[in-house]
């Protein structure tokens, strides 16, 4: 018998090993929601299946009495549109100033401290703030994620730069590279794939500001219909709802993943399948 | 030309003192090995010279001029490892050179510019037999073949100096005889200054015109960083060299030669 940590499942038997946890989870909730539903005609906390994609069916395809829009596609699009935007930004200023300090050590020593304390702050706590500078428009949510995501980007970069090995500087100098030409062949292409698997991880931190940001002051947004139809139990929205939102971020994660595989190969070249 | 004078140069870290009042004269087109125990202060020299870091008294000179204090590209470089750019097909690393030269604000050629920069860095890596590897990235090579590329590149730049600490210090026997064989041609074609620092006596004494040894020669037991190292040997092996090698006085040559072996 093998050790259990050499023991590698072929390309078949991984597929259905990933499947199987899936399944178990399906079937315990059907279970359950048949068990409640016998005891309970009106149970409201485990809806069947049924009854949420007849729920989902509705919301994402017939437009809504008031507002004239189809409810969930403008949930999403008003939501994605905050997301990519406070993505966006802080994935631009974490590249930017993360290789000034990882590259400048004059800048580092005059920013470092200040990034470290920075991102040690608590978004949700200064979120009042936000409002109350910004308003309870867009602009404020898109300043909580970017706030709470950047932080740990730029310190990501930085020391990914840092960790760059100091003979490919001074190699880059023999040739006669100038800073902004070391920047711009050595940092930057290295940093790359970094940067790539950083917003991969910080994926779920965005959601999760975007959706406190839109439960507490919003008029569309996924987070929002959340907290809204909280007030009358509708689980048959909510769980379709957190499926959705889940299955969005397991598409940007997965994509990311290829991009970054596809455009920096020689980053993955060592990968351990 | 491109003749190094080192003038009473003393490297300190801290109360370490590394290198102690060092005085060299290296002539223009020499091959200077560079050996000595491991701590001694040999890649300290070398980095020395390399502009990465700065005595703490005295003068380097380059031709009689004070040596930049940074790296530029007067002086090639080939370390141990992570000499090349991981992120760079092997024809990218060489190619890059001539590029930060040539485009000060994208770092990148396009074009007719670029078609002449590939040209001239595929003749360089034809020269250091990678041409059928030209596309690879660094990790798809063996560590040979990625030193190879770590000399091309260095050479891209013409430089008056070219610096080696222990380029082959991590490869097998036979590829490190290759090595020197593609080495020593292209140091005799070029004709640049080359300061090599070495553990292999073989090496050193094999590729050189000149060896330098350094080691500590005064130590106190209670305060090891008290005294640093300086030149113990400097043996000069080309036939018409005034330096006796281990005390004889060498045979007069038939005719001026710059191999030793």
């Amino acid at each position: 018998m093998r050790r259990a940590m050499n023991v590698r499942p072929a390309a078949g038997a991984r597929i259905l090993l990933a499947i199987i946890p899936f399944l178990l989870i399906a079937v315990v909730y059907v279970l359950g929601s048949a068990e409640r539903r016998a005891a309970n005609p009106n149970d409201k906390l485990l809806p069947p299946v049924s009854e949420m994609v007849q729920t989902t069916t509705r919301m994402a395809t017939e437009p809504d009495r008031r507002t004239g829009e189809i409810t969930m596609v403008a949930d999403t699009v008003s939501s994605l549109q905050r997301l990519a935007l406070g993505l966006g930004i802080a994935t631009l200023t974490g590249l930017t100033l993360g290789i000034a300090l990882g590259i400048l050590p004059a800048f580092n020593a005059a920013g470092g401290s200040l990034v470290a304390v920075i991102s040690m702050v608590p978004p949700m706590a200064i979120l009042p703030i936000l409002f109350i500078i910004f308003g309870l428009g867009e602009l404020s949510k898109v300043a909580l994620i970017v706030i709470g995501v950047a932080p740990p980007i730029v310190r990501d970069i930085a020391m990914t730069v840092q960790a760059i090995p100091v003979e490919q500087l001074v190699k880059a100098q023999t040739l006669g590279a100038s800073t902004w030409q070391t920047v711009l062949r050595v940092a930057l292409p290295q940093a790359l794939p970094r940067l790539i698997e950083v917003v991969r991880l910080q994926i779920g931190p965005a959601f999760l500001f975007l959706i406190a940001a839109e439960a507490i002051a919003a008029d569309s947004g996924l987070g929002y219909r959340i907290f809204l139809v909280r007030r009358y139990l509708a689980m048959d929205v909510i769980l379709p709802y957190v499926a959705w939102i889940t299955l969005l971020a397991f598409l940007m994660d997965w994509a990311l993943a290829k991009l970054a595989r596809s455009a920096f190969p020689w980053a993955y070249a060592e990968e351990r399948r | 030309m491109s003749a190094i004078s080192v003038r009473n140069v003393w490297v300190e870290f801290g109360d370490q003192v590394v290198i102690e009042n060092l005085n060299l004269e290296i002539a223009s087109g020499s091959f200077v090995s560079v050996v000595g125990p491991s701590g001694c202060g040999k890649s300290t020299f070398l980095r020395m010279v390399l502009g990465q870091d700065r005595p703490t008294r005295g003068a380097l000179l380059l031709d009689g001029r004070p040596l930049r204090d940074e790296p530029d590209a007067d002086r090639g470089v080939v370390f141990q490892r992570y000499s090349v750019f991981p992120h760079m097909t092997v024809l990218a690393n060489v190619v890059a050179g001539y590029e930060f030269a040539q485009s000060p604000l994208l770092g990148r050629l396009f074009g007719r510019a670029k078609r002449q920069a590939v040209e001239k860095a595929e003749e360089l890596i034809e020269a250091v037999g990678l041409a059928a590897h030209r596309h690879k990235y660094p990790l798809a090579l063996s560590g040979g073949m990625q030193q190879r590329l770590a000399i091309a590149q260095a050479l891209a730049k013409d430089p008056k100096i070219l610096l080696l600490d222990e380029p082959f210090g991590a490869l097998d026997p036979g590829t490190r005889a290759q090595m020197h064989a593609l080495l020593k041609p292209l140091w005799a074609r070029l004709g640049m200054t080359v300061i090599m620092v070495t553990h292999d006596l073989r090496e050193a004494f094999g590729l050189g015109t000149r060896v330098v040894a350094f080691d500590k020669v005064r130590h106190d037991p209670q305060a090891p960083g008290r005294f640093g190292a300086r030149v113990t040997y400097d043996l000069d092996l080309t036939r018409e060299g005034p330096v006796p090698v281990l005390g004889f006085q060498k045979p007069p040559a038939p005719q001026p030669l710059v191999a030793s072996d």
